[in-house]
């Protein structure tokens, strides 16, 4: 037998460990769990070239051509014409609320200059908040347009029938396609998420762990104080990590801020509030600090992967979309977005306020339910 | 009015009954000790008492307060000490006191946690971080912590354990002082010195209360007889006792062997040709509690958790 090295002690080793982790069973489930779920997620969920994207058409005049273009459009699966906008105010509404990534704007006179001979001009406006996500639908655009009106003219293609279409392409709130633009807003939400939840996770179990918790009961603190007392210096952190990832993307990254400040802060403080007691609901499941944590962790992935952070939200199929719901950063996401690169107001991001409202009152309730008055 | 006055509790955990149809009175100004070996439901019991666990069974009052429906107003006049220190080492002394005070709702809190400082004679040290100090300190300032709200019951889970001689001394000085002043102390403990500065005891095993008295009473009632062996060769006789008839517990004490039997004559009857040997002596002796404890851990199964 070696002095240095024996199998039969390695094998007392192995075996210890194998015992520890059959034991644990959250850590078990955890390694299944965890590379299955990633793999389910990127498999089917991710897609970097969405299609169906939501679109508005403005267009007053319905002939023909119009309807040709539209259709032209609609079968290149890119976009989804769900919206039919009166006036072009109406459809910057629905950009900057997000329900729309393209307005397709068929001027009035479109047929009269097809017919006159003149160069017609549609107008294709991208919400280039996240430039990956529209750069596809936009490069297909402009040949198979002026192919489906080359068609309704009774041009053969590729033969000269006329002044080419043009096609003006605005590329919304982020003209240079600066995928910073996107990322660091989203880096906001993603960097709270990941810290608040987590410091929060170990709440209740960290008590637990060191033994205070029994004590802790057995003075009179409430639920509610208990609950409060453990989240709300998070807010704290949160609004410190808040100043510091917006005075970056300003100073450095140069990311525009055209909305208002104090509505961001607003939405800001709400999504941290969910955040915290999300933390502190995990806090309530979990027997012990790292099995918090990894269920912390549990919840950060699908996070990241789902939310719109990542992969453009749009490209995800129905059910990941449904799925990505029930996450705030999605929602948070939606709002950090829209105010700093849209400016838009409090009507234009309502539903998601109301969202991440909706995860605060979730979250306390699931939270006081789950809390145990006593070591039973 | 009865500071504790429970009836019937039962507590399970799975399928284990861990507390068994646990009755106890405490009239107010008692200190009642609390015996039995490990995992006999001692922590449990107390737990109930304080509205740290719910009873599967039973019900009662504590303080006068209902222990199923009135757990906040029990809590705020109870003091618990937990068996393992469960105060924030990574608080100051200080700190932890204030905190406590606060929790509390103690005005004005810091002439509170000046007052208990004091008290400890832990001024000075007010700033050293909890975790620092040793057991006997930690210990004295998880009481000082326990009784700074004034409460009616003190409930004590093996306080002394770990602690010097000296220190346990003096906790104990502290605790009578505290029931001379009206406050009920329920205490927890496995040291037999401790059981006799109690006003009573009450013993539990297996779950099951098997007996409460003053401690005269509980030796007078086990009925046991204990004779005193001394002289040459005791291994050898300890050896030889043992397997007899009538004999149920064969214990060395320093110099000489300790012999108990619940049945005088047969007791007699199995040391009659020791006490012959050269130069041993039998002679009648004091049966102590710790016989008597030893009796009823032996006549109960043992249920270690």
């Amino acid at each position: 037998m070696n002095r240095f090295f024996s199998l039969g002690r390695l094998g007392a080793l192995l075996v210890k460990e194998f015992i520890q982790m059959r034991r644990d069973r959250v850590t078990f489930a955890m390694m299944l769990g965890v590379p299955l779920m990633q793999l389910l997620l990127f498999g089917y969920a991710i897609n970097t070239d969405p299609k169906s994207l939501p679109a508005a058409l403005v267009a007053t005049g319905n002939d023909h051509y119009t309807r040709a273009i539209v259709s032209a459009l609609q079968t290149t699966n890119y976009y989804r014409f769900d919206h039919v906008a009166d006036s072009a105010t109406e459809a910057e509404r629905l950009m900057a609320r997000g329900a729309v990534s393209f307005v397709v704007t068929i001027p009035s006179d479109f047929a009269r200059r097809v017919d006159r001979g003149e160069a017609p001009q549609i107008l294709i406006e991208a919400d280039a908040t996240d430039p990956s996500a529209s750069s596809g639908a936009v490069s297909t655009l402009s040949t198979l347009a002026a192919r489906a009106l080359d068609h309704e003219r009774g041009v053969a293609p590729g033969a000269r029938g006329g002044p080419a279409l043009d096609v003006v392409v605005h590329r919304r709130y982020n003209p240079e396609g600066i995928s910073q633009y996107n990322i660091v807003p989203g880096l906001l939400g993603v960097i709270l998420q990941m810290t608040m939840v987590m410091m929060t996770s170990i709440a209740l179990t960290r008590e637990i762990e060191r033994g205070t918790m029994e004590n802790l009961l057995a003075m009179p603190a409430s639920p509610a104080e208990i609950m409060l007392g453990k989240v709300l210096p998070y807010l704290v952190v949160g609004g410190v990590q808040v100043a510091v990832v917006l005075v970056t993307a300003k100073l450095l990254f140069s990311v525009p801020f055209v909305g208002s400040l104090p509505l961001l802060l607003g939405a800001i403080l709400i999504f941290v509030l969910a955040l915290v007691l999300l933390g502190y609901t995990i806090s309530t499941i979990a027997r012990t600090q790292m099995q918090a944590l990894q269920l912390a962790f549990f919840f950060f992935l699908p996070s990241i992967l789902v939310s719109g952070f990542m992969f453009p939200y749009r490209g995800m199929p129905g059910w990941a979309q449904l799925f990505g719901e029930i996450l705030p950063l999605t929602h948070f996401l939606r709002v950090v977005r829209a105010v700093m690169l849209k400016g838009a107001d409090l009507a234009a991001i309502g539903t998601e306020i109301a969202w991440l409202i909706g995860f605060v009152v979730f979250f306390s309730v699931l939270a006081l339910l789950r809390f145990r008055r006593t070591l039973d | 009015m009865s500071a504790i006055d429970v009836h019937g509790l039962v507590k399970r955990f799975g399928d284990k009954t861990v507390v068994d149809n646990v009755s106890m009175q405490v009239a107010p100004g008692e200190i009642v000790g609390f015996l039995g070996p490990n995992g006999s439901g001692k922590t449990t019991t107390i737990r109930i008492m304080c509205g740290l666990l719910t009873p599967d069974a039973g019900s009662g009052r504590v303080l006068g307060y209902d222990l199923l429906t009135e757990g906040l107003k029990i809590k705020r006049e109870v003091g618990y000490m937990t068996q393992k220190f469960s105060f924030y080492e990574d608080l100051t002394i200080a700190e932890n006191l204030d905190f406590v005070a606060r929790l509390y709702r103690l005005k004005p809190v810091a002439t509170h946690v000046a007052d208990t400082l004091a008290d400890l004679g832990m001024t000075s040290r007010r700033n050293q971080l909890a975790g620092t100090l040793s057991g006997g300190w930690k210990q004295r300032l998880a009481l000082a912590a326990c009784i700074m709200h004034q409460p009616k019951l003190l409930l004590l889970d093996e306080p002394t354990a770990g602690v010097d001689p000296k220190a346990r001394r003096e906790f104990w000085d502290e605790i009578h002082r505290l029931a001379r002043d009206g406050l009920t102390v329920l205490v927890s403990t496995h040291y037999m010195d401790e059981a006799e500065r109690c006003h009573r005891i009450a013993y539990i095993s297996y779950g099951r209360m098997l007996t409460t008295g003053s401690v005269a009473d509980v030796v007078a009632n086990a009925g046991l007889v204990t004779y005193i062996v001394s002289g040459p060769g005791l291994a050898g006789i300890a050896a030889a006792l043992e397997s007899r008839d009538g004999v149920e517990q064969v214990a060395p004490f320093g110099a000489t062997l300790h012999v108990v039997g619940s049945d005088r004559q047969k007791l007699e009857a199995a040391l009659s040709d020791i006490a012959a040997r050269d130069g041993v002596a039998v002679a009648p002796g004091e049966t102590s509690l710790e016989d008597v404890f030893i009796q009823f851990m032996a006549g109960s199964k043992d249920n270690m958790a």
